[in-house]
């Protein structure tokens, strides 16, 4: 099976993922910042496609991560996803991308049973979710996942840039402290749970906060 | 790339409506819109991030109903275009990425275009009750009014040479509209409400301002003042709602009909008269009228009227295709392809303040 995923709720990342390749990763892409997604994102997935000699007709289904992240980056994501699904005629799956670098977590020596992931979600809140994590086992959502401040997380070691962010009020993973949530794992994450029967989401975004428009008051009448 | 009747597919997501048409040279085949206003009207006004969640949501079925309206498949458009500007940011993003994604998946070309020239580019579709073609008279003006912008133009080149002869300095007309329409308790969108209103009030019952029309602004035709031709709504909005306040402060009735009748006469007299200076001024001997506030009556009555007396002739296009819509978008596309000019390639980043003078964007 051969998958296209895409995040882009912090980072802009694609990957093309295989359960026949080695490692299971065939071609991948991501970029630093958080900002130029429009740009970066189409570009990257046409490069990535060429040079792994892979078109349309060739990708099995494609995977997205749904969030949470910044409004903006987070639909870039979505509606290239989407706008790709729906002319190559094939099924998309969304996927918490916090669930990335849980994966990541989980196939590194820094693991352990019970851990957070946490994102930035500015204005100075984190978004995050909590994992479980048993031996030869994808790490499992317990919890989340959530938008709030920093000092209101569980006391539990939490990996991602949104700890490492807020390193005064959390326990952050040093090696971990600058992570975010990367297509690559996304992708592997989605094989590995296809291929034993697992449903994913749909493409829904998990904004997780509403927009912030208030509706107006009645006028104050003078006097 | 067939550039002498190209079949273009358009997307548009600048405001609040997702729009995807499709026309094939100046034939318009497929014109699909899907409106988040209902959305908005508890909010007065349109809210960026609801505008931009709703575009999410109905990119896919409005691109797959316009191309079921039209007739035709993916595999048989010649180019893309989309448009990367002027707008709100987050409501642009998801219509040049989908746009983007629609170029990679199908190896189509792309044009990033101007939002502001494509409302002009509508006035080349070939009329569709006599399915004749239209050209552009040179050296056209276009006054455009809607709730997202104000603007006068010249129009030298429709693909290559559109100059700003004026625009609103603050709020476009049709905000100043929704703003008044709420003081006024009338409801959203302001436009059609005081429309409707004024039509029973006396638009001589009260003087509301005219902004920038004093002589230090106007100057002289010789010596143009810094604002010529530009608009200013921010202060009538001020000046009806402290019009408001007096009659309540003197515990009367407020006039509503005639306040909505003046304002609307404050907007369409200043709009219209410096329209018509511009064009004076310029030797531009047709005008087209666009934007959604090309739907006010007495907006195209009074318009209609100066441009006659000044020897101007008006075009107003359909309604329909005066609003935001992906046909314009398709229809500007079209005339670029046409006209030889490149594709914009898909590493553009959209731009919300995109100036009209940048009709396409280069590779
Ligand atoms: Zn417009």
């Amino acid at each position: 099976m051969l998958i296209l995923a895409i995040d882009t709720s912090a980072v802009a990342s694609a990957a093309l993922v295989s359960d026949d390749a080695p490692e299971s990763v065939i071609a991948s892409f991501a970029t630093a910042d958080t900002r130029s997604h429009a740009e970066v994102l189409a570009p990257g997935i046409e490069a990535m496609l060429s040079e792994a000699g892979v078109s349309g007709a060739d990708i099995d289904a494609l995977v997205v991560g749904v969030g949470p992240g910044p409004f903006t980056g987070l639909r870039s994501g979505i509606a290239t996803a989407r706008t790709l699904a729906f002319v190559w005629g094939k099924p998309l799956h969304g996927l918490v991308s916090l669930d990335a670098v849980a994966l990541q977590v989980a196939e590194s020596t820094a693991a352990v049973p019970e851990f957070l992931v946490v994102t930035d979600a500015r204005r100075k809140e984190v978004y995050w979710a909590r994992y479980s994590l048993a031996d030869g086992q994808l790490p499992l959502l317990q919890d989340g996942p959530h938008v709030s401040v920093a000092a209101e997380l569980p006391d539990l070691p939490a990996f991602g840039a949104g700890a490492g962010l807020y390193g005064d009020v959390v326990e952050a993973h040093p090696e971990f402290a600058a992570e975010q949530p990367d297509a690559l794992y996304l992708g592997q994450s989605a094989l590995a749970r296809l291929a034993s029967g697992e449903a994913l989401l749909d493409s829904t975004p998990l904004y997780l906060r509403e927009s912030d428009a208030q509706v107006p008051g009645p006028r104050k009448r003078a006097l | 790339m067939n550039r002498t009747q190209p079949l273009v597919l358009g997307i548009e997501s600048s405001c609040d409506e997702t729009g995807v048409g499709v026309v094939r040279g100046t034939t318009l085949l497929a014109n699909t819109v899907s409106s988040s206003m209902d959305e908005h009207v508890r909010f007065g006004g349109v809210i960026p991030e609801i505008a931009s969640r709703a575009h999410l949501d109905a990119f896919v079925p409005t691109l797959e109903q316009a191309l079921a309206d039209a007739g035709v498949r993916l595999a048989d458009v010649d180019a893309i275009a989309v448009t990367s500007g002027p707008g709100l940011a987050g409501a642009l993003m998801v219509g040049v990425c989908a746009a983007k994604a629609l170029a990679v998946a199908t190896g189509k070309p792309l044009y990033a275009i101007n939002h502001l020239v494509a409302h002009v580019g509508v006035g080349l579709l070939d009329d569709r009750a006599t399915g004749k073609n239209q050209d552009l008279p040179a050296n056209l003006g276009a006054l455009l009014v809607s709730g997202g912008h104000t603007e006068i133009l010249r129009i030298n080149s429709i693909t290559s040479d559109v100059e700003l002869l004026g625009a609103t300095i603050d709020d476009a007309a049709g905000e100043a509209y929704d703003k008044v329409a709420r003081i006024l308790g009338l409801g959203y969108p302001g436009g059609p409400a005081i429309d409707k209103v004024a039509r029973n009030g006396n638009p001589k019952a009260i003087r509301f301002p005219r902004g920038l029309t004093q002589p230090k602004y106007m100057g002289t035709a010789d010596e143009p003042g810094p604002h010529r031709y530009d608009w200013s709504f921010s202060g009538l909005k001020t000046a009806v709602a402290r019009c408001v306040e007096q009659f309540e402060a003197r515990g009367e009735e407020i006039p509503v009909a005639d306040i909505a009748a003046a304002f609307q006469e404050a907007v369409v007299d200043v709009i219209s008269s410096k329209a018509v200076l511009a064009c004076r001024e310029h030797g531009i001997k047709d005008v087209l009228l666009g934007g959604g506030v090309a739907a006010n009556s007495r907006l195209r009555e009074l318009t209609g009227q100066r441009c006659a007396s000044a020897g101007i002739r008006l075009h107003v296009p359909p309604l329909d295709l005066c609003t935001d819509n992906g046909a314009m978008v398709a229809a500007l596309g079209a005339q670029l392809v046409m006209a030889g000019v490149e594709p914009s390639g898909i590493g553009f980043a959209p731009d919300s303040s995109l100036p009209v003078t940048s009709v396409s964007l280069p590779a």
